[in-house]
């Protein structure tokens, strides 16, 4: 190996900047971008692992399976045999009498919930620059993520068509 | 750089046989550059400079004329003027371009010429850039060849199809204009961006390299390949045609491919 590939190679150590893109900092008079890949005690450990490889995989996936899953909802619920105006409680609870139709509203719902949330996840990291900001936003989506796709799941499952 | 002529729309006419008269085929452009001097104010600004320039000329040209006859305190980078060295790198009207291989008639010289630094590197004066964090990340891909064992008693062979496997990302040239183009990078500067992964590239898939697997782990970050959104900007930027995004795709693939 012949060079040490993880050092800053011999980059003086910056000031600590208010940020990329904001304005000329106290110290320094340039229109400050903080430099990218300048290794400060502040930078974030490298998360290596196949999480993000899984992410990115589980969108494309899920992508496909979306496609089918929601144009065949939209052909039941709103174009055959009546279209839109026979939907009902009735027509709900019919339909959730049976196992496969409550297995593709089930997977309908995990896969566009957890698709639209790793999409707002990427969006978040791509575009929130501040660490406390990107935490909020975060913790934000993975409770409305958590919430919508427990609700959903208990309904489907507890669904009482003798309900008054 | 031995070429450079300081005047070149006085100059030009005379070696230009075609024109009627000399000077009969210039034309007044205007460059509106982004200047900034942190020793003269911590603002940078707008100047507007008139050249005199025959269109078939190249932007770098037209810097070499202002830093010449109007404002030799004008900064900008410029090694071998011929698209090769890479050094001068700017966004011309908006995008990532080498101001060498740039020609004034190709970006509407009837208005503006409007010439800034790249976009997401610190600027340290005028049109140059601090290039260190993009050579850092360049640095951190292993760019050069890893093998094991004894050095061979002759050349490490390869067959022409091989050689082909990588020849588009052996064109780099380190300008940084693909990744100064990309969003996710003005964004998030820990984003290794697409030159790393094109360097990284040309060693992953070069059957003399045995540093493929070392090279993929390091992409597997969460800065490195998955932060690609395929939005092409880098593509759209390389001033040798290398097909940027093509390559970072080939990149997942092949984690994708390995890894399961």
């Amino acid at each position: 190996m012949p060079t040490d590939v993880t050092s800053g190679a011999g980059r003086a150590p910056a000031e600590p900047g208010p940020g990329r893109g904001r304005g000329p900092g106290p110290g320094h008079p340039a229109p400050l971008v903080e430099p990218p890949r300048q290794r400060t005690t502040r930078t974030p450990r490298s998360t290596r692992g196949n999480f993000e490889m899984y992410g990115w995989l589980f969108m494309r996936v899920s992508g496909v399976v979306l496609v089918l899953l929601v144009l065949g909802h939209l052909l039941i619920q709103l174009m055959l045999d009546g279209g839109v105006s026979r939907i009902g409680f009735a027509f709900v609870a019919g339909r959730w009498a049976s196992p496969w139709w409550q297995v593709w509203d089930l997977l309908m719902l995990w896969l566009a919930m957890l698709h639209g949330s790793n999409g707002l996840r990427t969006v978040i990291n791509d575009y929130a620059e501040h660490t406390a900001t990107r935490l909020w936003l975060k913790a934000l989506l993975y409770t409305a993520t958590a919430f919508t796709v427990l609700l959903g799941t208990l309904v489907i499952f507890t669904f009482d068509p003798d309900i008054t | 750089m031995a070429t450079a002529a300081p005047d070149p729309g006085a100059a030009q006419p005379d070696a230009v046989p075609v024109s009627p008269s000399p000077g009969a085929n210039l034309m007044a452009v205007t460059f509106r550059i982004r200047r900034f001097d942190p020793e003269a104010a911590a603002e940078a600004f707008w100047q507007d400079f008139r050249v005199e320039i025959d269109p078939k000329e190249r932007v770098l040209d037209a810097l070499h004329s202002i830093k010449g006859e109007q404002d030799g305190s004008l900064t900008f980078r410029r090694s071998c003027a011929h698209g090769i060295c890479g050094s001068d790198a700017m966004r011309i009207n908006g995008r990532n371009r080498l101001a060498c291989k740039a020609l004034v008639k190709d970006l509407s010289p009837q208005r503006p010429v409007v010439v800034e630094p790249l976009k997401g590197l610190t600027v340290l004066k005028d049109l140059v850039v601090d290039m260190e964090p993009f050579f850092q990340a360049y640095r951190d891909m292993l760019p050069f060849l890893v093998t094991s064992g004894n050095e061979p008693t002759r050349e490490r062979l390869q067959s022409p199809a091989q050689r082909a496997r990588f020849d588009d990302t052996t064109k780099c040239i380190l300008c940084a204009a693909c990744t100064s183009s990309c969003p996710v990078f003005w964004n998030d500067g820990q984003y290794f961006g697409p030159a790393a992964i094109v360097g990284a590239h040309r060693f992953i898939f070069d059957s003399r390299d045995e540093a493929g697997e070392r090279r993929l782990e390091i992409l597997n970050d969460n800065h490195g390949v998955w932060r690609c959104r395929t939005i092409f900007n880098c593509t759209d930027a390389c001033p040798r045609g290398i097909q940027v995004t093509k390559a970072i795709q080939e990149v997942k693939q092949a984690l994708v491919t390995r890894r399961l």
